[in-house]
């Protein structure tokens, strides 16, 4: 039965494997020159004075190219090869023929599953693996490795969201038993739930780490806003820490509370000038500064907020980064073999 | 002898109409057995029954003696061949005989290439590039070379023209003959029926209106003429299937296993035609028309 598993997605395998081959091929060329861009930006900054402040990265159309690659073949893979695996079957009428051979229908569901799934984990793997270590020395010095955009494309994720989407593709075929309608509701489905795992559940995979560090005049940025009511608030510009995922920070005293109106019309009189008056019913006023030295008021300002007052930064931290991506591959590999047992058991006990 | 079907109370539904309901029927085995009936009969679904494809909503159904697709023991030994014959449009004729080697552990591979290369197909060719008739076979020769006790097959010549129509049916006579299988298979034409069959099985309504060795049932039915009279006043062991009335005239379809002694009736011989058309008119007199069409190629 393997045999004819294999048989019959031979074609696609041909297709999918050369496709990998030539991609192969072409980062094999020119992932040297990548790296040799970025080693001589960082030989620069090492030794400089006066530091170049930022590298023109080689080859940035097949940088965009390969990160689309990434991001849509799980998705293919479930439209292409799940939702057709048994619906057209059905279509076809041959699975007529097969169900009446000599294997009974839940081996010959399982074996299918068995091969082409694994070998869509392998595509996307292989895949992801090659795109990763050609865009290693961008993301390294692009330092962000846990934002939403990048951390679906590199690293493991990829082969547990190909395992998802395959299964996925098989399930609605076998519910839906059409494959064009199948292919809709795979690509919706799929798009869906890659979505909600970003947004809703990976945040909540670990408890962030709470870092309490002191205001750092220099580097620090701050935003002031007053409200429609004239009460005053002071938020932290946004922290950034390489390779961390932050997910907040502000301004607290040794009981946790933030500065006070009061404190602030104190503290920062000069500041207030500056601001104009409320505007509008519903909207804040606010003062943004970013890093570097600040202008005087703002220093001041700065300093008292400093002497009482710490920043409070909730983050994971970089280290995280392979724990988090083994977590979401196992995730999506679990919800992969869920669905593929609804689909064996719903092909044994209801389509009868 | 066990039965090679044996259905009791067998019925099937789907949301709420019934395909087949309190279908009983027991087919003796080593018979070429045709199924027929209107278009809606239940005889896809009677069919699908006895291969596993579909599960009985009420009542039971034994095929060999076994429960229908319970394992790959009893899928090895029905070979079955559904309707339009499918098969895989981009697979190649080799491709589907490695298909049935690789699923079949009762498969004679000799069987099958000598069946393919007397057929004069090519190997190599794919099965979506074949023609109906060629489509045909190569199921039957997917059916037949996994070496089955029991050949199923669901109008396995509908869609054929005639001269396919009749090299389908001798592959099929040969077989039989080799092999000694036994076979049911469902048609909606009486006169292929009659080329291969050795047994009939009329099915209309989801139910069995008439069914024997077609030798028996020729011999005990007959078209009586003679000057009209009341069907009722036949001897006990005539039995009507059909009359027709004309002012002076009776015509009468009645089965018996005695002879017909009263000299006033002219004794007609039956066909399988009339037979068949007689037990079908019968379980649909009260239809407005008959959707079955007995055509003769």
């Amino acid at each position: 039965m393997i045999r004819l598993a294999w048989r019959q997605f031979r074609a696609q395998a041909i297709v999918a494997f050369g496709a990998l081959g030539v991609i192969a091929i072409v980062l094999a060329i020119t992932g040297p020159h990548v790296v040799s861009v970025y080693d001589a930006y960082n030989a620069s900054v090492a030794a400089c004075k006066n530091c170049p402040n930022g590298v023109l990265t080689p080859f940035p159309l097949l940088q965009v190219a390969l990160d689309a690659l990434v991001l849509v073949v799980p998705a293919l893979i479930g439209i292409f090869w799940g939702a057709p695996l048994v619906a057209r079957e059905f279509e076809a009428g041959t699975f007529r023929l097969a169900w009446t051979q000599g294997v009974t229908r839940t081996r010959w569901l399982a074996t299918k599953l068995a091969v082409v799934g694994l070998s869509s984990m392998v595509v996307a793997g292989l895949l992801s693996l090659m795109v990763t270590w050609w865009s290693s020395p961008v993301d390294t010095f692009n330092a962000n490795r846990f934002s939403p955009s990048a951390f679906g494309i590199r690293g493991l994720v990829p082969i547990g969201y190909a395992a998802f989407a395959f299964a996925l593709g098989v399930t609605v075929g076998v519910l839906i038993r059409k494959t064009l309608p199948a292919m809709a509701v795979t690509l919706v489905g799929f798009v869906a739930a890659r979505l909600a795992m970003t947004f809703w559940v990976r945040p909540h995979l670990m408890a962030p780490v709470r870092a309490s560090m002191a205001i750092n005049q220099a580097s620090t940025g701050l935003s002031i806003s007053k409200s429609p009511a004239g009460g005053l608030s002071v938020m932290p510009g946004s922290v950034s820490i390489p390779n961390a995922w932050v997910y907040s920070s502000q301004f607290t005293d040794r009981a946790g509370k933030p500065p006070t109106s009061q404190f602030l019309s104190k503290a920062c009189p000069d500041l207030l000038s500056g601001l104009p008056g409320p505007v509008s019913s519903q909207g804040k006023v606010s003062v943004r500064l970013g890093g570097g030295a600040p202008p005087r008021p703002f220093q001041s300002c700065l300093a008292k907020i400093a002497s009482r007052f710490h920043e409070v930064v909730s983050y994971q931290p970089a280290n995280r980064y392979w724990p988090f991506q083994w977590y979401e591959m196992a995730i999506f590999i679990f919800a992969a073999l869920v669905l593929s047992g609804i689909c064996i058991w719903w092909v044994r006990r209801r389509l009868v | 002898m066990t039965a090679v079907l044996e259905a009791s109370g067998l019925g099937k539904k789907y949301g709420r109409r019934w395909a087949l309901s309190d279908c009983t029927l027991a087919i003796p085995p080593g018979q070429v057995v045709g199924l027929v009936g209107p278009n809606g009969a239940g005889k896809t679904t009677l069919l699908h029954l006895a291969v596993g494809l579909l599960a009985p909503t009420s009542g039971t159904i034994e095929v060999l003696g076994g429960k229908p697709a319970d394992g790959p023991a009893q899928l090895g030994r029905v070979g079955f061949v559904a309707q339009d014959t499918p098969t895989y449009a981009g697979l190649s004729i080799e491709d589907h005989l490695h298909l049935g080697s690789w699923t079949n552990p009762t498969w004679d591979h000799d069987l099958a290439e000598q069946r393919i290369e007397r057929l004069g197909l090519d190997p190599n060719w794919k099965a979506g590039k074949l023609s109906g008739g060629q489509r045909a076979q190569l199921a039957l020769t997917l059916a037949i070379a996994k070496r089955p006790e029991l050949l199923i097959l669901d109008e396995p010549v509908a869609s054929l023209d005639p001269l396919a129509r009749r090299e389908f049916l001798q592959g099929l006579m040969e077989v039989v003959a080799e092999h000694g299988v036994s076979v049911v298979l469902s048609f909606h034409l009486v006169a292929d029926l009659e080329r291969v069959c050795d047994y009939l099985v009329v099915l209309v309504g989801s139910r069995v209106q008439i069914a024997g060795e077609i030798e028996e049932l020729l011999a005990s039915h007959h078209r009586l003429i003679g000057p009209r009279r009341d069907p009722h006043s036949l001897p006990a062991n005539q039995q009507v299937i059909e009359e027709s009335h004309t002012d002076q005239q009776s015509t009468l379809f009645v089965r018996t296993d005695d002879p017909i002694l009263d000299p006033a009736w002219m004794v007609e011989q039956v066909n399988l035609e009339d037979l068949v058309l007689a037990y079908m008119g019968r379980a649909s007199s009260d239809r407005s028309h008959l959707p079955m069409s007995v055509v003769r190629p």
